[in-house]
């Protein structure tokens, strides 16, 4: 007997972007724990989704620029492409309830053409305790003031070495520690990566600092904006 | 007097979440997962599965215990698992203790703690459980403040080498044991624990099928072998016996399972399809100890999967069992369920490895839309004498029959599972597997007409459990399994014909004699579980922990001055009339029925399965009152109704 080819399947005639929040305990999950969380949350609330052709059809979901395990998001987006029109309020109140604790719907609404060239930089809050209070704000403004800041981190690959001041658009000594708006660089530079840098101007990082992205999307002068609005 | 509600200690543990792997793990809240009100239950259960996360959370029997104390009044039921060494290392600089998953509670906190046992190489991950908790080590200095240390599962049925860190163990199926534990301790707690721990533990030895190790006392003889097993007390049992569930269909768990957000090892909806088995392998203790046969209807499977799926968006159905092609209505298990999510993504698996045509054509019903890439049989034993010792009745033409069917079908990779170091096997035994190999590339390429098909050994060193046949046998040391399989190996690649197109796998046989130990151990190898605890011993199970030669030196200072040692516990042949650490624990089975066998199986005589061939008079259903439970049942696969959908919208 022969091996039959598999179906084709049709493309989407819906695709929409759905904004979603990790909080609290949500932080801990990686990104590929959320991924399938994910898929069986579509399913558990009859998301009508498109699926991929092949021999292992898989649901149409483009993932972009997920968050770093450890840190909280208010703004953290994917793309479905589903099988059947729906109602995005409707799709969103659905999911919503399907959602692992410690994971939100933000928002649905339909797609724009690129989500990946919609996320040129996010603005970030770093919580850093009292362990960097002190003279914070002088290692900001020098750290503004290089040129370059180069910090070292351990990747899948073995330890990468790149410059974080590049991509720095703002960076302020604010409570609870910084806030930052950072432009999405290759490589990316993440919010511990400047807590790594400023260690260099004489901030003490704490052992796992809290980060969490307030918004993602394009970038307008020093504004991030929601590519859903 | 019900315990004060106790307070949950993640705002302690979440900082230091983000300094170990995978912290995902311990922060609970899952879909499905069930937090209760403290103070409206009267009894705390903490259920804990003594391996990682990931090994422990798709685990079916715990599973079914948590939902189904969950469900009743009156009783809460939590989950722990074993934290890694790095987290492990944090809660004792912190002075944090091991906690329950859903609030985060102390385990010390609760009523009772349930401990389901796989594997013996667990036992290690128990004891820095248990230390981890602030529960004393020994059951003799634990007090009031201590839950109640109750082990279950396969494992427990000899649980002679942990007696001393145990209050009590449950041989059997654990769906009624833990309800009536519960009612009873429920009583004593109520009551004012009449009688401290001994009050309640005198009351569960005393149903007869609650073993309490410190209500026996084991003496030895000279030669180092058991002289008597004693009952001390006159409530307890001299025999304990094990649980039998039946009505499966009754009993339909886990029906909204835990649905993960970390990877874990299945991710899969599963549904015990039956339970126990009687084809009579002699290697296999589950086999021995899960009988006798009680399916589950094809009604109840039916809706079981329908539910199952509904309430976790799994997408994978795996049909449980100790042999599901077995099961008497299998065949409309999987047309029914294959038509009903025909042109869904759902899957459906057996994982069956019965070796004749019969099982190929399930395979190929359950992979209908699907890729065919491998299928896996087992015919354990290489030879075919050596398949008649372990009662494993499939000849070579049955097997090259099945792989024929397979490859016509369109299957390209045939895996296939044995055993080495069985009783009595002789080099040429598994060197005759590298023979079977070839005949299955030889049938595959003249099938297919094509060079693109291949065949993976897959070989472990056998290890002898209490409760069959082979409990008396001495098992193979682990430089003979090591030789044995190497030299397949050799044979396999040497083979120019068809070497490049066989796979051998093989293990280090070192953790199998340790696990040898374990499993037919009596109390004094408890003192070599705490040495090598003590020592760092943990994740037993784990290659990149296991660690042979703290093992090896453990046994010889805690049993060398005993007269025994490692080897006496494991390469040594018993005869009739040793006591054996777990006759006082029945399973069911006859012990002289099992004798009988032992020999049957030196004399390469079988034994056919008593659900098609006539009682063999094993003494399980006569001993504990039951009988088969099985089809056809003649009730059909009920039509799903057709779920609530996502309105669509008109555009």
């Amino acid at each position: 007997m022969s091996r039959q080819p598999p179906v084709q399947q049709p493309p989407p005639v819906q695709k929409l972007w759905v904004r979603y929040a990790k909080r609290g305990v949500g932080r801990f999950a990686s990104h590929r724990d959320f991924a399938r969380a994910f898929e069986r949350a579509l399913r558990r609330a009859h998301v009508p989704m498109a699926y991929s052709s092949g021999f292992n059809p898989h649901p149409r979901i483009s993932w972009a620029n997920p968050a770093p395990t450890g840190a909280e998001s208010e703004s953290e987006y994917v793309e479905i492409g589903l099988a059947e029109a729906v109602e995005p309020g409707e799709l969103a109140a659905a999911l919503g309830a399907a959602f692992p604790p410690g994971f939100a719907v933000v928002a649905v609404g339909p797609a724009g053409p690129s989500l990946m060239a919609d996320l040129e930089a996010s603005e970030w809050e770093v919580t850093l305790g009292a362990a960097g209070a002190v003279d914070l704000a002088d290692a900001v403004a020098r750290f503004l003031a290089a040129d370059e800041a180069l910090v070292t981190r351990e990747t899948k690959n073995g330890p990468r070495t790149f410059d974080a001041r590049a991509a720095v658009v703002t960076l302020e000594a604010a409570p609870p520690g910084l806030h930052a708006v950072l432009r999405h660089t290759v490589p990316l530079v993440r919010p511990d990566d400047l807590v790594t840098a400023l260690a260099q101007f004489g901030v003490t990082p704490p052992d796992a600092p809290l980060t969490q992205r307030l918004a993602q999307g394009r970038l307008i002068g020093t504004q991030v904006l929601d590519p859903l609005v | 007097m019900n315990r004060a509600r106790p307070e949950s200690i993640f705002p302690a543990l979440e900082p230091l979440l983000g300094r170990v792997k995978k912290p995902v793990q311990y922060v609970g809240g899952e879909v499905n997962s069930v937090v209760q009100d403290w103070d409206t239950a009267r009894v705390h259960w903490c259920l804990a599965y003594p391996d990682a996360y990931e090994v422990g959370q798709p685990n079916q029997g715990l599973a079914i215990l948590y939902e189904l104390l969950n469900e009743r009044d009156g009783i809460l039921a939590e989950r722990t698992y074993a934290v890694w060494p790095d987290l492990a290392a944090l809660l004792r600089d912190h002075h944090l203790p091991q906690f329950s998953l859903e609030s985060h509670y102390p385990v010390r906190a609760f009523d009772l703690l349930g401990v389901s046992l796989s594997t013996e190489l667990g036992y290690t991950n128990l004891l820095e459980l248990l230390d981890l908790a602030g529960i004393p080590l020994h059951s003799a200095d634990r007090t009031d403040a201590d839950p109640l240390v109750i082990v279950g599962g396969h494992v427990a049925t000899n649980p002679e080498p942990i007696a001393d860190f145990i209050d009590a163990a449950v041989l059997g199926d654990g769906e009624q044991a833990v309800l009536d534990l519960s009612a009873l301790v429920g009583d004593w707690l109520d009551a004012g624990k009449p009688g401290g721990r001994d009050g309640i533990l005198t009351t569960l030895a005393q149903t007869g099928r609650v073993y309490v190790p410190q209500f026996y006392d084991v003496t030895y003889a000279a030669d180092g072998a058991i002289a008597a097993v004693c009952p001390t007390v006159p409530e307890a049992p001299a025999r304990v016996q094990k649980y039998v569930l039946t009505n499966l269909d009754a009993w339909p768990y886990p029906r909204r399972p835990l649905v993960p957000v970390a990877e874990t090892v299945h991710e899969r909806y599963s549904v015990e399809i039956f339970r126990g088995c009687t084809r009579g392998c002699r290697f296999c203790q589950a086999g021995m100890i899960t009988r006798p046969v009680r399916e589950r209807s094809l009604a109840a499977i039916g809706a079981m999967v329908d539910d199952g799926l509904e309430a976790t968006g799994l997408e994978e159905v795996g049909l449980l069992s100790l042999s599901s092609a077995d099961h008497t209505e299998i065949r409309e298990i999987a047309h029914g369920l294959a038509d009903r999510y025909a042109g869904t993504n759902v899957s459906l698996s057996l994982p069956s490895t019965r070796v004749d045509a019969f099982n190929v054509d399930l395979a190929n019903e359950l992979a209908r839309n699907g890729r065919r890439s491998g299928l896996t049989f087992a015919p354990e034993g290489g030879s075919e004498r050596m398949r008649r010792v372990i009662n494993k009745n499939v000849d070579e033409a049955d097997l090259l029959a099945t792989v024929e069917t397979a490859f016509a079908a369109g299957w390209r990779q045939v895996k296939l599972y044995f055993m080495c170091g069985l009783p009595t096997e002789q080099d040429e035994d598994v060197l005759a597997i590298a023979d079977l190999a070839c005949r299955v590339i030889e049938t595959g390429r003249r099938v297919t007409g094509s060079r693109d098909v291949g065949c993976t050994i897959s070989i472990g060193g056998f290890v002898p459990k209490p409760h069959t046949p082979f409990q008396w046998a001495a098992q193979a040391p682990a430089e003979v399994v090591d030789r044995r399989e190497r030299a397949l190996k050799d044979l396999v690649r040497s083979n120019r014909r068809y070497g490049r197109a066989i796979g051998v796998r093989y293990h280090d046989g070192k953790p199998g004699l340790i696990e040898g130990l374990l499993a037919r151990g009596d109390r004094r190898v408890g003192r070599v579980i705490e040495a090598v605890w003590r020592d760092g011993g943990r994740f037993d199970g784990w290659s990149e922990f296991f660690d042979f030669d703290r093992w090896v030196r453990a046994c010889a200072a805690e049993l060398g001055p005993l007269g025994v040692g490692l080897d006496w516990y494991t390469v040594r042949e018993r005869d009739w009339a040793e006591v054996l650490p777990w006759d006082h624990l029945d399973v069911g089975v006859d012990r002289d029925w099992l004798w009988d066998d032992w020999l049957e199986a030196r004399g390469q005589v079988t034994v056919p399965d008593c659900r098609w061939a006539g009682c063999a008079d094993c003494g399980v259903c006569d001993g504990l009152g039951v009988d088969i439970e099985i089809g056809p049942s003649g009730r059909p696969l009920v039509p799903v109704t057709l779920r609530r959908k996502l309105g669509v919208a008109h555009v």
